[in-house]
């Protein structure tokens, strides 16, 4: 049985949407993946080495140890947000003749080998390796792993008790700040305390045993609670959520692009996804704090201006190209409808622009890194609003690729393909480049005036532009009609 | 008002459409029958632009469908789920085509109450968003939606599909007051023998592509039809 599973599992993996993407999507994702566990695999190898040499006078196991407290509590609170029991795949098997606690034991067995209970061994086995090489006690060492492990899974099947309850989140927030604020103020020597757990288990590895009950004993909670839960009404169900609704008269202002802004608002508001960029839009505006704080990149004036684009520019760059395949699911339906196709275009513009005048407005603090870095935002907003805006809507017209908006927002590429990895050279490296040779050039305020400029040249030649983008998009009609019919 | 002139269609080598002259007068219902694959779908949506045919064209109204784009102001159609917009709610979905078709709040509103009945308390005010309603009631929303704005030409594909019994009989009324003044053309394609040639004076029925007959539905037909799909 479980064999058979595993088959599904592997198909479901190889055929899954996320698979069958391009070549180089894959081998960018690939990298991704890979980026992630060697920064674990090297704090874990080499964590050891940098806490010898920072707190000379400590032992970096119990350095370690003092904090897992915290490391732990802050992961159950990680894995809330994120991990989610996947549930539904036994759907299609529940008329079918297996067993219900057959079903129940797959699923959270499953879970047992989610990423999110792998990184962590990244860090914790190559750590444990050096500390055994460095002359720890082997036994000591590996009970120690054992727990690890071990807290590893507990923190798995606690996190689906309490996923369907946000009491128990609150619990546990609370928990962690009143521990920070123990820690803080001194009352209670939590660091110290939770240090000396760990490490009597270092001295008495036999005592990592107690973590196989508490892991059996949630282990065996888990599988009441779903057992008697495997209905289409209870767990395995979809949640439907509550409408709230608002008829934006406001927007009616805006003349006949009024009901595609609406559309739109609704769009990015009622849908994980584009809620997602949106909210991240807010926080590419701290993007700057990154280069403009740092000394070596004062002399980088190019990469200056890249986090200058970025400030503002993050719904514009994130929103914009995917443009119009955010309206893949009803395109058929648009394109049956009586409007002009500049009406829905131009909805589409005047909420790029829209957002990155309000996150310029919001970027005034930069004004604190002096003029010159203002000067560069001002800059870049101006590119963003008069050519970026633009530049999308038409590297919009080659987008192909239907985006589900019913499925989640992190880590989700549905949509992408080789036009968003090309777009990137007009949207910022063209820029980037003229300012570099303006400033090196010619002089430093002709990098601002040149990349303003063309600019404002774009926003003038709007109408022209937008004939144009106009034309490519009902040029393409039935390809984007036909490609967004697919399945993603 | 709707003349089809030797439409086909070809994917690769497969011809799944060919169809030599169709003419489709003004008021007339129309219904389309065949198995699957017969090419309802497809010749629907080349009827709406939505594909390009091969060879031939479709005129509407004097309109040629895929030269100018005015057919649609008087066209309403529905043919599948991916014509709602899944994130709105049946209220904003209307208000949205209304406003796309020139009606007002108010507009929208007086037209949706005549079909308080078809809706059956579902639809309207149900704080739901179209992608959580049930199937039937996304078609109902949808059909609705398709008749909007005084069209000229409804294209509705299998429209009684995922429908209740009592809905199926209410839509049929709908359809028989639609063409009862000749002035709507209405254009459906159904599985239901009995319901299309209940609602439709004409009936076509599509073999892989190639009309095989072209039936002024008389008390025969149903019979006429019954025989000829069983096979």
């Amino acid at each position: 049985m479980t064999l058979r599973f595993l088959k599904l599992e592997w198909k479901q993996f190889v055929r899954s949407a996320s698979f069958g993407k391009s070549i180089a999507l894959k081998i960018f994702m690939a990298f991704f993946a890979l980026y992630f566990i060697l920064s674990f695999l090297a704090i874990g190898v080499g964590g050891y080495f940098i806490l010898k040499k920072v707190f000379p006078e400590s032992d970096p196991l119990q350095l370690v140890n003092s904090y897992l407290f915290f490391a732990i509590l802050g992961d159950l609170i990680f894995r809330y947000l994120m991990q989610k029991l996947p549930i539904m795949n036994i759907k299609p098997m529940l008329t079918l003749p297996i067993k219900k606690s057959t079903l129940v034991h797959y699923v959270l067995r499953k879970s047992s080998f989610s990423f999110f209970n792998i990184l962590g061994l990244f860090f914790y086995i190559p750590f444990a390796l050096v500390l055994i090489k460095e002359g720890y006690n082997t036994t000591g060492v590996l009970g120690w792993l054992l727990s690890m492990i071990l807290i590893i899974q507990s923190a798995n099947f606690l996190n689906f008790i309490i996923n369907k309850n946000n009491i128990a989140l609150a619990i546990l927030i609370i928990i962690l700040i009143s521990l920070i604020g123990l820690q803080k103020f001194g009352v209670v020597d939590v660091v110290g305390f939770g240090g000396q757990i760990f490490d009597f288990i270092y001295a008495n590895p036999i005592y990592s045993l107690f973590g196989v009950v508490v892991l059996i004993l949630l282990y065996q909670l888990n599988y009441k609670q779903l057992h008697s839960q495997v209905y289409l009404d209870a767990a395995v169900s979809v949640k439907v959520e509550e409408v709230t609704t608002s008829d934006m008269a406001w927007a009616n202002k805006l003349g006949d692009v009024a009901p595609f802004i609406k559309n739109d608002i609704r769009l990015i508001w009622r849908n994980k996804r584009t809620k997602t960029v949106f909210l991240m839009s807010f926080l590419f505006l701290f993007y700057g704090l990154f280069f403009f704080t740092q000394e070596t990149y004062q002399k980088m004036p190019a990469i200056l201006m890249f986090a200058a684009l970025f400030v503002t520019g993050g719904f514009t760059l994130n929103y914009g190209q995917f443009i119009p395949a955010w309206d893949s699911a009803h395109y058929k339906m648009l394109m049956s409808q009586s409007f002009k196709y500049r009406k829905f275009l131009e909805s589409k513009w005047v909420l790029m622009v829209t957002m990155t005048t309000i996150l310029y407005f919001l970027s005034f603090p930069y004004l604190y890194f002096g003029t010159d870095i203002f000067l560069m935002i001002t800059a870049g907003a101006v590119f963003n609003i008069g050519f970026n805006s633009l530049f999308l809507l038409y590297s919009g017209s080659f987008n192909r690729k239907k985006i589900d908006l019913t499925k989640s927002a992190f880590g989700n590429t549905q949509g992408t393909s080789a036009t968003q990895f090309l777009i990137i050279v007009p949207l910022m490296l063209l820029p980037m480049l003229l300012f570099w040779v303006f400033n090196k050039f010619i002089g430093h305020n002709t990098g601002f005036i040149v990349v303003a400029t063309l600019g404002i040249i774009s926003l003038l030649l709007k109408n022209y532009a937008m004939n144009f983008i106009e034309k490519k998009y009902i040029k393409d009609k039935y390809t984007m009609i036909n490609a967004f019919g697919k399945e993603a | 008002m709707i003349t089809i002139d030797t439409i086909s269609k070809k994917y690769g080598q497969a011809e799944v459409l060919n169809l030599e002259s169709i003419d489709i007068p003004t008021g007339q219902s129309f219904g389309l029958v065949g198995n699957n694959g017969a090419g309802k779908t497809t010749l629907f949506n080349i009827l709406l632009d939505l594909i390009r045919p091969t060879t031939g064209s479709v005129t509407t109204n004097d309109i040629v469908v895929n030269t100018s784009e005015d057919w649609k102001k008087f066209t309403g159609s529905f043919i599948d789920e991916s014509f709602l917009i899944g994130y709105l709610t049946p209220e904003e979905y209307f208000e949205f085509i209304g406003d796309l078709r020139g009606m007002n709040k108010t507009d929208v509103t007086n037209f949706l109450t005549q079909f308080d009945e078809f809706f059956n308390g579902e639809i309207v005010g149900k704080k739901k968003y179209l992608r959580d309603l049930s199937k039937g009631n996304q078609k109902k929303a949808g059909i609705v939606a398709a008749m909007m704005g005084n069209p000229k030409v409804i294209i509705l594909d299998e429209p009684f599909a995922n429908l209740d019994p009592t809905t199926q009989i209410r839509l049929k009324t709908i359809i028989k007051k639609l063409t009862e003044n000749k002035e709507i053309t209405v254009l459906i394609s159904s599985h239901d023998l009995t319901h299309i040639t209940e609602v439709c004076e004409r009936i076509v029925v599509l073999d892989k592509g190639i009309l095989v007959k072209d039936i002024q539905t008389s008390p025969a037909t149903l019979k006429e039809l019954e025989s000829y799909f069983s096979v």
